[in-house]
C-alpha cells in the first residue's frame, strides 16, 4: 500500500505520520506531483492558517494536481478547510471541491474560540465510519468551521452545527484530529486506507 | 506525569521524590484507560536532560493516540518549537512566562493560543494565593488570580492551576480559589493538586468550576482506576467522553 502524506509547508504534520504507523501503514511524505498521483491513498492534512497554505499550494502547483486526483483522498483539519470552496480565514477562495463556505466561530461567553479539546459526532455515514457508533467522540482544534451541506457526513455542534465530515466521490474530509482520537480516530484511518 | 531522568517520579508536597514508572508505557495505558490527556512535566529540566526529554517525547507522540501537554524549563520559541515539532500538543510554560510575560504572547502569536498552557504552583499563606517559581522552590509577591487574568490578556489558552497546599494530600483539590479563577478567566482551568477520592473530582467541577481535573498517585498507584471514576462523574450528570 502506497500512502502518501502531502507535504506542502503547513504545521506540524508529524502526528499523522506516527498514527499511520501505528495501524501499520509506513507512508511516504511528499509534495512531488508525480509521486502525489501515483499514490494508492492520498492524504492532506495540516494545520496553519488559510490564506498562506492556499498561496503554498498554488505556487506549487498542487492546488490543480489534488482536484484531477482519482484516487481516495483525506483531508484532515485544515485540508478539509482548503477542499471548500472559500475561507473567512484570510477571505481566500480554497480547492472548491467541497461546494461550501468555511466560517469563523463566533465566540460567546459559554463557549470559547479555538474550539479545543473531545466532542462527539452526530448522524455520522459513509465507509469512514464503519463500526463508529453514533456520537463517538473525536478530537478537535480549530477556530474556522465548514458549513452543513450535502456533502456533510457526520456533524458536529459547537456553538453552531458544523461538518465533522465530508465526502464526494473519492474526496474524503475531517475537521477532527483522527490521530489524537484514541481508537475511533484509528479506526477513521482505518476505515480510509481500506477504501 | 513528573519526569525526572527519562521516569515517571511522584513526590508529596513537591517533596520527597520516588519513581512510580515508565513514561510512555504508561502514558499508553492511561490512553487506553479513557484518559482525555496527558500532561507529562520534566521536573529536572537542565541542558543535558531536555535532550532526554525530547526523545522521550517523540517516543510517547509514535506510542499514544490522545493528545499530551509536555513542560519544564522551556524559556524559548525554540524550545516550544522543537517539543511541538516532536509531536507534542501543547506545551506548559510555568516559571519563564514569570519572568518573561510577553514571552506567553509571542508564543500565541507563533504558534496559535490553543497549544500554549500557562502553568500555576500556587500556595496559600494567610488567606492570600501565592505563585511560586521554579518547582515551587521560590515565592514571589504575585497573587495567583492577578497572574492567571494577565496570563490570559496575554494569550495563554489554558490554566494549569496547582495548589501546593493540596498537592500529595489526597484531600481534595483547592476548589475555592479554582472557582475565582475559573469565573474570571474565559479559558479552561485544569485543576491540580489533592486528587484522593472520586468525589473529589466531582467536587472540583460542580464546585471548583473546573474544566478539567488532573491527577497524578491516584492512578500511578491504581487507587482509582480511570473507566470506573468516568462512570461515577457521569451519573453524576458530568459530561465526560465515555
Amino acid at each position: 500500500m502506497n500512502v502518501v502524506v502531502i507535504r506542502y509547508g503547513a504545521g506540524n504534520i508529524q502526528s499523522v505520520l506516527f498514527a499511520l504507523r501505528r495501524i501499520g501503514i509506513n507512508p511516504v511524505l511528499s509534495s512531488e506531483p508525480e509521486v502525489i498521483s501515483k499514490a494508492d491513498k492520498v492524504i492532506f492534512p495540516g494545520v496553519g492558517e488559510a490564506s498562506s497554505t492556499m498561496k503554498e499550494l498554488k505556487s506549487s502547483g498542487l492546488d490543480t494536481v489534488i482536484k484531477e486526483l482519482k484516487q481516495p483522498f483525506l483531508g484532515i483539519c485544515l485540508g478539509l478547510q482548503l477542499m471548500c470552496k472559500h475561507s473567512e480565514e484570510g477571505d481566500v477562495d480554497c480547492l472548491g471541491i467541497f461546494n461550501l463556505k468555511v466560517k469563523k466561530f463566533a465566540p460567546s461567553s459559554v463557549y470559547k474560540v479555538p474550539h479545543v479539546g473531545w466532542n462527539n459526532i452526530e448522524q455520522s455515514e459513509g465507509p469512514l465510519f464503519k463500526g463508529i457508533p453514533e456520537n463517538s467522540y473525536v478530537y478537535y482544534v480549530h477556530s474556522f468551521h465548514a458549513e452543513i451541506g450535502k456533502e456533510t457526513c457526520a456533524k458536529t455542534n459547537y456553538i453552531n452545527p458544523f461538518s465533522a465530515s465530508l465526502s464526494k466521490d473519492n474526496f474524503y474530509a475531517v475537521q477532527f484530529h483522527p490521530e489524537k482520537s484514541g481508537t475511533t480516530g484509528e479506526t477513521t484511518l482505518q476505515n480510509f486506507i481500506s477504501l | 506525569m513528573d519526569i525526572r531522568d527519562g521516569k515517571i517520579v511522584k513526590g508529596i508536597n513537591f517533596l520527597d521524590i520516588k519513581e512510580v514508572g515508565d513514561p510512555v508505557e504508561q502514558g499508553a495505558y492511561y490512553a487506553q484507560q479513557g484518559a482525555d490527556e496527558l500532561v507529562y512535566l520534566d521536573i529536572t529540566a537542565t541542558n543535558e536532560n531536555r535532550k532526554i526529554f525530547l526523545s522521550l517525547v517523540r517516543e510517547i507522540a509514535q506510542t499514544i493516540n490522545i493528545p499530551f501537554t509536555v513542560g519544564g524549563g522551556i524559556s524559548t520559541i525554540d524550545d516550544v518549537s522543537a517539543l511541538l515539532d516532536t509531536g507534542a500538543d501543547k506545551v506548559s510554560i510555568n516559571s519563564a512566562a514569570i519572568k518573561n510575560p510577553e514571552l506567553i504572547t509571542a508564543l500565541a502569536h507563533r504558534f496559535g493560543s490553543q497549544c500554549i498552557v500557562i502553568a500555576m504552583d500556587i500556595k496559600n499563606e494567610q488567606d492570600n494565593w501565592f505563585v511560586y517559581l521554579n518547582g515551587g522552590k521560590i515565592k514571589t509577591s504575585l497573587q495567583a488570580s492577578t497572574w492567571a487574568k494577565e496570563a490570559e490578556e496575554l494569550g495563554a489558552g489554558e490554566i494549569l492551576l496547582t495548589s501546593m497546599n493540596n498537592d500529595g494530600t489526597k484531600n481534595g483539590f483547592a476548589n475555592d480559589v479554582t472557582r475565582t479563577i475559573s469565573q474570571q478567566l474565559h479559558i479552561p482551568i485544569i485543576a491540580s493538586g489533592g486528587a484522593g477520592t472520586m468525589q473529589h473530582f466531582a467536587d472540583a467541577f460542580t464546585v471548583g468550576k473546573a474544566d478539567a481535573a488532573l491527577a497524578a498517585s491516584v492512578f500511578h498507584y491504581k487507587e482509582i482506576e480511570i473507566p470506573v471514576l468516568k462512570k461515577f462523574l457521569a451519573t453524576n450528570n458530568i459530561p465526560v467522553r465515555i
